[in-house]
């Protein structure tokens, strides 16, 4: 990027901030501003939504960008699938979108085709709280940010209040010894639980990742060495065993919509997901008991002592091929306007948690007690592969399911856990080899 | 002439005519010009394609970064991997049990559809109807019956009081295996049913008269007249099914992604998996490539064991 484009100056910004809103104006100094190239325009690589409320909110702030700046911005969507290959086309053939909004450990498969963002990342760290480590994890590499963070959405434990207490809990246990006790005594009750051991790509990937990491298993080691092979593994392989032996029959056939399809028509009562399943229940008047009667709670912590889980991630990347590097930069400062922030966390409804900690008083969060443990994904966040780095290597294991292999493999009784851990051994080097 | 008399008297000679004109005015220069779009469509959209997916099944290229030269070294990781191992055990196993079947149900329905039948052009119409159904949507439909909670064949059984518990349709192994071919097969009989149909109103009626004029039972006019006739549309037949079935993927993808534990990992969904969001374009393009030579097998093998052979037509084999 080039240091004369930007200028340090603060006049465009108050000027922005004038149309933005409030309350920024004291700390503009502090933020860089960057002035759109002439005639620029842009084109945003992102996501289908997953809620009305938060396209909404994106596309109104986005419209007021382009009526402040003048800089056009189409917006594509893509399914969320198809995001990671046409932004690694995008990258590789330098031409396309200016910028995408994708998933994962995305900027780190085409890390030297990225518009360095430092600057902008920095000054909106300092500005409004500091970034959650998990989600800043997927964004630097060094000290370097290459990709903003975005969000990340939230996964969490969604169970039925009356039938935990039918089995005799007054509270949800907090740790996974008293979590494995209580899907017992609700199988015990009729009312099992159910986590996906099939190729669920969001859903199987959150509950193999807290398996593991809940018992202080990892992939690899930080240096990328396979680490896989451990007491620790093991000991989350014998913890998935137990508890699969409680959950209804089926789950290793279950893809990401099957835990919900169930939990709607009452055949179980524990699983773990999105806010989708509250509003899919809240929406529907014949599932107003289930709503009713829905809680969400953290998935419990294991004997690592801390509360880790893989959740979903988004950055927004913007490529070296873009012709207005200013323009895009000013686009995300403009979407990270604490007005128009807020406004985007609202109505996402709970489906996107905040990369930046002053976020966190955003008001959706407090309007219904269910959105609560969703508040805290960026907090709870490990980036995927850890303890290694970031990579088409650990993009790899996750895409090629390595650990929703293993633990399926295991608790199907398919193969030993030693065998289990071996296969997933064998599949994790051959990604980290040289 | 020698060649230095040839050359020496070439100026003598009248005037040569344009090389264009020559060239389109040849019977072989016109042959290649007529010849050339077919040619330049086959080389861009079908030759370019399969070199480059054969050349990146020799590299280690992944989505985003061009890779390099690395030899055998995909094939080598392949041969040594379970789950590719799995996925060639299930991709054979699937497009053998299937084939069979298919072929079995297919030659029955078009024996049946063959005779005299009352609204006969309905059934031949109703019978294409899994074969025009878009196979996502046939494949999802087929998705809710396996359904490990909500399966219709499972609800009803359970009616019936013949079960207790639902039926793991696509948990089980063995079970994913055999619901897979099933909804496979389904799809794939009219194709072959309606196919060998035409294939049967092509054989002379005169034939299988004189037969039973010289006391041939049904079975003998099926074993010496219609089979024997029909062998050179079934071994086309079968090989497009086989193709089908041996590259079958939309069908694998939404029932199962490959799942329980790789059980109905085929080839191409495996492919598909480690090249596209994993983004291992170089072992995903050797496990295709790995695909051709079973094709290329199951070709040859209709074609010369089961194209037109000379006693068809009154020689000796």
């Amino acid at each position: 990027m080039r240091r004369r484009d930007l200028l340090k100056s603060t006049a465009g910004f108050a000027a922005a901030a004038s149309l933005g809103g409030f309350g920024t104006r004291a700390l503009a100094q502090e933020m860089p501003t960057f002035t759109p190239e002439e005639g620029a325009s842009l084109r945003l690589l992102r996501w289908v939504p997953f809620v009305a409320g938060e396209e909404e909110a994106w596309n109104t702030n986005t419209a007021a960008f382009t009526e402040a700046t003048g800089v056009q911005v189409q917006i594509d969507q893509e399914s969320w699938e198809d995001v990671r290959p046409k932004a690694a086309v995008a990258a590789n053939v330098g031409s396309g979108p200016d910028m995408v909004m994708s998933w994962f450990d995305d900027p780190f498969q085409y890390p030297d085709k990225l518009v360095d963002v430092t600057d902008l990342c920095t000054a909106l760290g300092e500005r409004d709280g500091g970034w959650y480590e998990g989600v800043k994890a997927y964004a630097t590499q060094g000290d370097r940010f290459i990709a903003v963070p975005l969000c990340a959405i939230g996964n969490a434990i969604c169970y039925r209040d009356s039938h935990m207490q039918a089995a005799g809990f007054n509270e949800f246990p907090t740790d996974t010894a008293g979590f494995l006790e209580l899907c017992k005594a609700m199988q015990a009750n009729g009312t099992p639980a159910g986590f996906p051991h099939g190729k669920a790509v969001g859903d199987g990937n959150n509950y193999a990742h807290w398996l593991l990491w809940s018992h202080g298993g990892m992939t690899v080691d930080e240096n990328g060495q396979v680490a896989i092979d451990s007491p620790e593994t093991r000991a989350a392989i014998e913890y998935a065993k137990q508890l699969y032996a409680t959950f209804i029959p089926g789950t290793e056939s279950w893809l990401d919509i099957n835990n919900n399809r169930a939990f709607l028509a009452g055949e179980i009562s524990l699983t773990a997901n999105g806010v989708s399943l509250y509003y899919a229940a809240k929406k529907d008047a014949a599932l107003a008991e289930i709503a009713e009667d829905l809680r969400t709670t953290n998935l419990p912590v294991g004997p690592v002592g801390e509360s880790v889980e893989l959740h979903q991630t988004s950055t927004l990347n913007i490529f070296q091929h873009t012709q207005y590097p200013n323009a895009a930069k000013a686009y995300v400062a403009w979407m990270f306007e604490p007005d128009n922030f807020n406004r985007w966390i609202e109505g996402a409804s709970a489906y996107c948690c905040q990369p930046l900690k002053r976020y966190e008083s955003n008001p959706v969060w407090s309007s219904n007690p269910i959105h609560v443990p969703y508040s805290k994904a960026s907090a709870s966040l490990r980036p995927n592969g850890y303890a290694g780095p970031l990579g088409p290597a650990s993009a790899g294991v996750m895409a090629d399911y390595v650990l929703v292999d293993m633990f399926a493999e295991a608790v199907t009784g398919q193969r030993s856990t030693d065998d289990a851990i071996a296969n997933a051994a064998r599949r994790i080097e051959r990604y980290y080899r040289s | 002439m020698t060649p230095t008399e040839m050359r020496a008297a070439a100026p003598d000679r009248p005037r040569a005519r344009p090389l264009l004109r020559r060239f389109v005015e040849s019977r072989n220069g016109l042959g290649f010009l007529f010849m050339l779009p077919a040619a330049v469509f086959l080389i861009c959209f079908l030759t370019y394609p399969l070199g480059l997916g054969v050349w990146l099944g020799f590299t280690d290229t992944t989505i985003g970064r061009p890779g390099v030269f690395v030899g055998l070294e995909n094939y080598a990781w392949l041969f040594d991997d379970p789950v590719f191992l799995l996925a060639v055990f299930n991709t054979v196993l699937y497009t053998t049990v299937a084939s069979v079947l298919k072929f079995a149900l297919g030659l029955w329905l078009a024996l049946i559809l063959n005779e005299r039948l009352p609204f006969k052009t309905f059934f031949r119409a109703i019978v294409l109807l899994p074969w025009v159904v878009p196979t996502v949507l046939s494949a999802l439909a087929f998705w809710w019956i396996y359904d490990s909670q909500f399966s219709i064949i499972s609800h009803v059984l359970m009616n019936w009081g013949w079960i207790d518990a639902p039926i793991n349709f696509l948990g089980d192994p063995g079970a994913a295996r055999a619901s897979v071919i099933a909804a496979n097969v389904w799809r794939g009989i009219p194709f072959v049913a309606i196919s060998l149909l035409a294939g049967l109103q092509t054989i002379p009626q005169s034939l299988n008269e004189a037969a039973v004029l010289d006391g041939a039972t049904a079975w003998q006019r099926f074993t010496k007249i219609t089979l024997p006739l029909l062998t050179p549309i079934i071994a086309v037949v079968m090989t497009f099914s086989v193709l089908f079935t041996f590259t079958d993927f939309q069908l694998i993808y939404v029932l199962t992604r490959g799942g329980p534990v790789n059980a109905t990992h085929l080839m191409a969904t495996l492919s598909f998996q480690r090249a596209i969001p994993g983004g291992q374009l170089g072992e995903g393009a050797a496990i295709a490539v790995a695909m051709i030579p079973f094709l290329l097998a199951a070709i040859l093998f209709s074609f010369f064991g089961l194209q037109r052979r000379k006693w068809q037509q009154g020689g000796q084999d």
